[in-house]
């Protein structure tokens, strides 16, 4: 009895403690975010830095990995403790919650800053719902990069970037000749998946890319592009040294950085990881388009705001919504997760090569979105599963897998 | 004659709570999921029913079938894997040999970790870039290959064996338990027999620990329905689909692909599997008591 009432008593004081750190006036936010690599936890400081400048008090709920933040942050909204913002792409994800009405609108806050004119009208429908700015967008990042050591190039004598396929296989096998692990690999379902991707943009364009996402078209050349690009992905796989499976991003970036391997497919954050280990981009590695490619896959992050029922995160939320598409923050941020920023009215100058490479595929419209954009997280699922059994299963078989393909949209 | 006791007040009413959680908390939930494994629900739970779509759904994923046969093929190398090698643990330590309680403690350790830890240490042992191939190539077999964690067809035996790692010193535990209760007056009349000691472990000790051993195997078979994090930790389900389980299959669709209706349908048919699993041997032990308080 006497341990039940100490339980009892140290149960009030702890609610007593929330109660006083509930009532100091000062906005004050959770922010809940997958962002734990070098660059992305650096981005993400940009933010914090400049909220805490303008009075905020910021609380970090950082979660590592994508999935493991999206399943702890559903947890929290459905137990009815949700945090004052959330990290998430723009995109089919949230409409869900919009829908639901557990997001607070931000549109005051988007009217103040005159966000309509600052961003792209594609990306400007993405954040709204109904007729109101639900998203605060952060930043947009490529995907389709060819990321290569300028060191491991040098060593394998490779003087100039391949423009075809045919001219990137040859590259690899002088790698290979030179001793170097020719793609460093990241082997979890969803990096494959975006290998994938950037293939099939290079083999359908930017038209026949939207046709098979958007439209769902079955017609006998998307079948045909998807049937090309699998046999791309299916040669890559001579070219992954044994401990690819289940690398992260970040580890096979890596590989890069230390000149281990010659070349990685990944978006573009990976550049805040060479950022960190002081590479520059142009001098000790480079990025190119994946070969054939005329554009871009691209996605964009953004923060949701979940609705708290508490007058002091609301108006934190407003605060970060005004924080992070302050115009010197869409640039600071940009530069260190290696993104592209989302308002067009920035200073592009800072940008690297790489990211002006990205602002002037954005700029001409030679982008695509990202399935996470265009598709619902079941079939979004259901693409991983697909890419995944392909090229973990070894087949070879590209016509019937490319048949298989289809099924992902049902 | 069983003599007849009349219902205490105060201890129903102190088991009240108890009942209250058993039935809220645990049918309650159950009922629910069910109940939801029946409608479309996506993120949300929708009171749109769609009969056994979901159900259909599921036994059309291939990744759903693998799962199935991956957890099979775990559970049965897992149990036997660990009952084996625990006891065969456990006769050695009965041996009175020095530093018994020294190397009891090193057996029981691993058990003690989370299977997190397991995972990881063997992902890191069995990775062939980092642990057991590179040690040995580095130091000159360069043609040595364990490459189990990422090898289609290997991968789930590497889960067995760290899960057999992990468990045989539960099994041991127990085992020797049970062995240290068998009289020692057996031993003296089996050697004076002159039979030999393998003989006496197989014929007179294992015998007589069935009940011990066939609690361990509950303990170890309870687990395997629930083996979810020495997967993610290890392999993720991976390569392809040659690790994929049950548990995993439904977090993901529960948390990742935000398809509450098509999880709760895995999970509904996990519990029907359990029950159908032990249901007969329930009503075996309700027959064998019946017969009993007959006698």
């Amino acid at each position: 009895m006497k341990t039940m009432m100490k339980l009892f008593l140290a149960g009030v004081a702890f609610a007593g403690l929330f109660a006083a750190a509930q009532a100091e006036d000062k906005p004050t936010i959770e922010m809940m975010s997958s962002w734990t690599s070098g660059g992305e936890a650096a981005a993400l400081n940009v933010i914090k830095t400049e909220f805490e400048k303008r009075g905020g008090v910021w609380k970090d709920s950082s979660i590592a990995g994508f999935g493991a933040a999206d399943a702890a942050f559903q947890n929290r909204i459905v137990a009815g403790d949700a945090p004052g913002a959330k990290q998430g792409v723009i995109g089919l994800a949230a409409a869900d919650f919009v829908g639901q009405g557990l997001f607070n609108p931000i549109d005051d806050v988007a009217a103040a800053g005159k966000w309509a004119d600052a961003l792209p009208k594609s990306i400007h429908d993405l954040i709204s719902y109904d007729g109101k700015v639900y998203l605060a967008p952060t930043g947009a990042h490529g995907e389709s990069w060819v990321f290569y050591s300028k060191e491991a190039f040098g060593k394998a004598g490779i003087a100039e970037e391949p423009k075809s396929w045919d001219e990137f296989f040859a590259d690899l096998d002088k790698l290979k000749a030179a001793g170097i692990v020719p793609v460093a690999w990241g082997g979890q379902p969803w990096q494959q998946t975006k290998v994938f991707n950037m293939i099939l943009l290079s083999q359908v364009g930017t038209d026949g890319f939207l046709k098979i996402y958007v439209d769902k078209d079955k017609s006998e050349a998307s079948v045909e592009g998807v049937k090309k690009t699998l046999e791309i992905l299916g040669k890559l796989r001579g070219y992954v040294d044994a401990g690819a499976a289940g690398r992260n991003w970040n580890d096979a970036t890596a590989m890069l950085i230390t000149a281990k391997a010659g070349v990685q497919f990944m978006g573009d954050w990976a550049k805040g990881e060479f950022t960190v280990a002081g590479k520059e981009p142009g001098k000790d590695y480079g990025c190119m388009i994946a070969p054939e490619s005329k554009g871009m896959v691209y996605i964009a992050d953004s923060l949701w705001f979940p609705k708290t029922n508490n007058a002091a995160t609301d108006k934190a939320q407003k605060l970060l919504a005004e924080v992070v598409m302050d115009p010197a923050v869409q640039v600071e941020f940009a530069l260190k997760k290696g993104a592209i920023p989302m308002r067009s009215d920035v200073d592009k100058s800072k940008l690297d090569v790489c990211a002006k490479k990205g602002a002037e595929l954005m700029a001409a419209g030679a982008i695509v979105p990202d399935q996470a954009i265009v598709l619902t997280p079941q079939q979004v699922g259901a693409l991983d599963d697909f890419v995944d059994e392909y090229w973990s299963g070894g087949s070879n078989d590209a016509a019937s897998a490319a048949e298989n393909f289809f099924a992902v949209f049902e | 004659m069983p003599i007849k006791r009349k219902p205490n007040l105060a201890a129903t009413i102190a088991l009240l709570p108890t009942w209250f959680a058993a039935v809220a908390v645990f049918i309650g939930t159950m009922a629910w999921s069910i109940r939801l494994s029946f409608t479309n629900s996506t993120l949300f739970p929708s009171s749109t029913y769609v009969g056994f779509a979901q159900y259909s759904k599921l036994f059309s994923s291939a990744k759903w079938l693998a799962s199935l046969q991956n957890v099979l093929i775990f559970g049965i190398l897992y149990v036997a894997g660990c009952l084996l090698l625990g006891f065969l643990l456990a006769a050695a330590l009965d041996r009175k040999i020095r530093f018994e309680s020294a190397f009891r403690t090193i057996f029981l350790y691993p058990y003690a970790m989370s299977f997190v830890v397991t995972g990881l240490i063997w992902q890191w042992m069995l990775n062939p870039t980092l642990g057991i191939q590179a040690s040995v190539r580095s130091l000159g077999w360069e043609s040595f290959v364990l490459d189990w964690v990422v090898n289609r067809d290997m991968a789930i035996y590497a889960l067995v064996l760290a899960g057999v790692w992990q468990g045989a010193g539960l099994v041991m535990v127990i085992a020797l338990a049970g062995m240290r209760g068998i009289e020692a007056e057996q031993w003296k009349a089996a050697r004076i027999d002159g039979i030999p000691v393998w003989r006496i472990y197989v014929s007179i000790i294992l015998p007589q620990l069935g009940p011990a051993l066939a609690a361990a195997g509950m303990l170890l078979a309870m687990g395997v329905i629930k083996t979810y994090d020495i997967v993610v930790a290890m392999t993720n389900g991976g390569p392809g689909n040659a690790t994929e389980v049950p548990a995993k299959f439904i977090m993901d669709n529960l948390f990742g692909r935000q398809n509450l209706g098509l999880a709760t349908a895995g999970a509904t048919v996990l519990v029907l599997g359990v029950v159908i699993a032990v249901a007969p041997f329930r009503y075996a032990m309700h027959m064998r008591a019946r017969a009993k308080g007959a006698a």
